[in-house]
């Protein structure tokens, strides 16, 4: 296996750098309308709920289900693995970005208008750094979530480290077929791992001193 | 018993009030919540607003800085007619107090009170300057405590800080909505100390809600007793209302031993203070305690280097040591000016002392004040109301 992965050094680097593009710019998507969605959904009960229903729904679609119907609109390629992943990815966050929203102290809330900050700088400057460290454990969990559904994606002839795997499977028993296989799943394994202490020290650099716990 | 002095000299920034019909209906409530109250409240008073829970009085303060839109009536600051400005305009031209000071736990200290004048587009160095300026207005070190987080200050601090948020932009009007009712006795009664010592600089319109009469009574130049539907059952001076309730309902709400609570009006600047001998931390022991004993004190009261008291030796004490310890005693009894013979009492009893240290401006010691002056205090009250 290590000859193999010296061998394909280059277009594995390759993919990998493919596969954590994917993902990060997908998760980013996926957090501005996760939180977009949270924003306007958590002030009424009703909608709030609703939105809890989808997000619960929505992440027991089987991703290679998705992947396939998608194909009927968009084709081969890039779109449908993008269109895919943001989806998925978006579900945690606006489950999260409800919670964190909905849980900030109402006093505070009141105590902003109180002291003459508009609706949209309230939000801005309390509620959403307020929400933010539980809005960025969505975002957490979105990103280890969405590192195994971009691999799917190679179904769809996305990019990343899925068409090593998907390679591998097809010739299973043929040569280096089990070396693709194993390189492509330990990549994202590792590489879900960086992705995840990233984050947790971006949660350090943008959570205020404040309300760390 | 004197009269409390209000009105000579006093400072006045705030501008009057004035209610015309001011109703609240809620959609689905059989009776308004707030059923056409006229009021009128002066430039530079504190008035305060007592009622039984649900009678409206909190959704008439909130009406006045429109968090809570009126059904009908008309408000006035001064003589401009509020009612129908942009509420977020209008709101950061008058302060708002919630309990807890209702402080942004993700911002410092220093950010929390510069937030209205940043809305207001002053400049940085203009915010930073009125921040340490406030912050030394309601006791605290700037250096110390501007760029601290909420949660590293105690409920008082914070309640403090609230107050310097509330006055950053100098605000002519000051709304109060039980401020203090989150806070334990001791704390409450400083922190209500420190805002008569405040308005008296200051002389803003406050209109403060609570639910604690002998609050109301402290703190209020005029008190308004609500009953339900915010209806104005009696708005007068504090001496008035205990003296002679309106109706019933008013006698019951002051609650009995009303003639005890005469000592809630007598106020420790009325009575006859007793200048102590005082020392600098630091200062050399062995002439201290020459000065007191020339004096024929047996304690002296060690300040520091603002004037503010730090702690209430014996002359026994002091003279075993060589220079005055800056130590500060946790559990001084102090009291402010403004403070009633109420509070001294309870200071002393919560101390264990026979006295307490009585501050003035800037929490600088203005005299000390003992057991036997409040028990005679307490004599003269009795007989008056005898005879």
């Amino acid at each position: 296996m290590w000859q193999y992965l010296v061998d394909r050094r280059e277009l594995i680097a390759f993919q990998a750098y493919q596969h954590v593009s994917l993902v990060v710019q997908c998760v980013l998507l996926a957090t501005v309308i996760g939180v977009g969605l949270a924003v306007l959904a958590y002030r009424s009960p009703r909608i709030t709920g609703l939105a809890n229903g989808v997000s619960a729904i929505g992440l027991t679609i089987p991703s290679f289900a998705l992947l396939g119907l998608l194909l009927a609109p968009f084709g081969f390629g890039i779109t449908p693995a993008v269109v895919a992943v943001v989806f998925y990815a978006a579900l945690p966050v606006l489950r999260n970005a409800v919670v964190g929203l909905a849980g900030v102290d109402q006093s505070l809330v009141e105590s902003a208008r109180g002291i003459g900050m508009s609706r949209w700088a309230t939000l801005r400057r309390v509620e959403l750094p307020l929400a933010w460290p539980v809005i960025l454990a969505g975002v957490r969990v979105s990103t280890q979530m969405v590192m195994g559904i971009a691999a799917v994606a190679a179904y769809v002839l996305g990019p990343g480290l899925g068409s090593l795997i998907f390679s591998g499977l097809s010739r299973l028993g043929g040569a280096n077929a089990l070396n693709a296989t194993l390189v492509g799943t330990i990549a994202i394994v590792l590489l879900a791992l960086v992705l995840d202490v990233v984050l947790v020290v971006v949660g350090r650099l943008t959570t205020s001193r404040g309300i760390r716990v | 018993m004197s009269e409390p002095t209000l009105t000579d000299q006093r400072t006045v920034s705030g501008v009057s009030i004035r209610l015309e019909g001011v109703t609240k209906r809620y959609p689905g409530q059989r009776g308004p919540a707030v059923d056409a109250v006229d009021l009128e409240i002066a430039a530079g008073e504190t008035v305060m607003f007592v009622g039984p829970s649900g009678c409206g009085k909190t959704t008439l303060l909130k009406m006045l800085n429109r968090l809570i839109e009126p059904s009908g009536g008309k408000i006035f600051l001064g003589d401009e007619d509020v009612t129908g400005q942009d509420p977020d305009q209008l709101r950061r031209r008058i302060g708002y107090v919630i309990q807890a000071g209702g402080l942004f736990p993700h911002m410092t200290v220093g950010t929390n009170v510069g937030l209205v004048p940043g809305m207001l587009g002053w400049d940085r160095k203009r915010i930073a300057e009125r921040t340490d300026e406030l912050l030394d207005l309601v006791g605290l070190d700037p250096e110390v405590y501007r760029d601290r987080y909420p949660k590293e200050l105690s409920g008082g601090q914070q309640q403090r800080v609230g107050v310097a948020r509330a006055l950053a932009a100098d605000p002519p009007v000051l709304l109060m909505d039980e401020p203090f009712g989150a806070v334990d006795p001791i704390t409450r009664q400083r922190l209500q100390d420190e805002l008569l010592r405040i308005q008296e600089e200051l002389g803003k319109t406050i209109v403060f809600v609570t639910h604690d009469f002998d609050e109301a009574v402290k703190l209020g130049d005029r008190i308004v007793v609500f009953d339900v539907g915010a209806r104005v059952v009696q708005y007068d001076t504090p001496e008035a209302i205990l003296a002679e309730p309106a109706e019933d309902y008013v006698a019951d709400f002051v609650g009995a031993g009303a003639t005890l609570k005469q000592l809630t009006l007598t106020r420790v600047s009325d009575t006859d203070l007793h200048t102590p001998v005082t020392a600098a931390v630091g200062e050399d022991s062995a002439a201290v305690v020459a000065r007191a004993e020339a004096a024929g004190e047996r304690y002296v009261v060690v300040v520091d280097g603002r004037g503010r008291p730090v702690s209430w030796p014996s002359v026994a004490e002091l003279s075993r040591t060589t220079s005055v310890p800056g130590t500060r005693d946790e559990r001084l009894p102090v009291v402010g000016l403004r403070s009633t013979l109420n509070d001294a009492l309870d200071t002393m009893l919560a101390a264990s002392q026979g006295g307490v240290v009585v501050t003035g401006r800037r929490d600088t010691v203005a005299g000390v004040l003992v057991v036997e002056q409040v028990m005679a205090a307490i004599q003269s009250t009795r007989n008056e109301v005898r005879g």
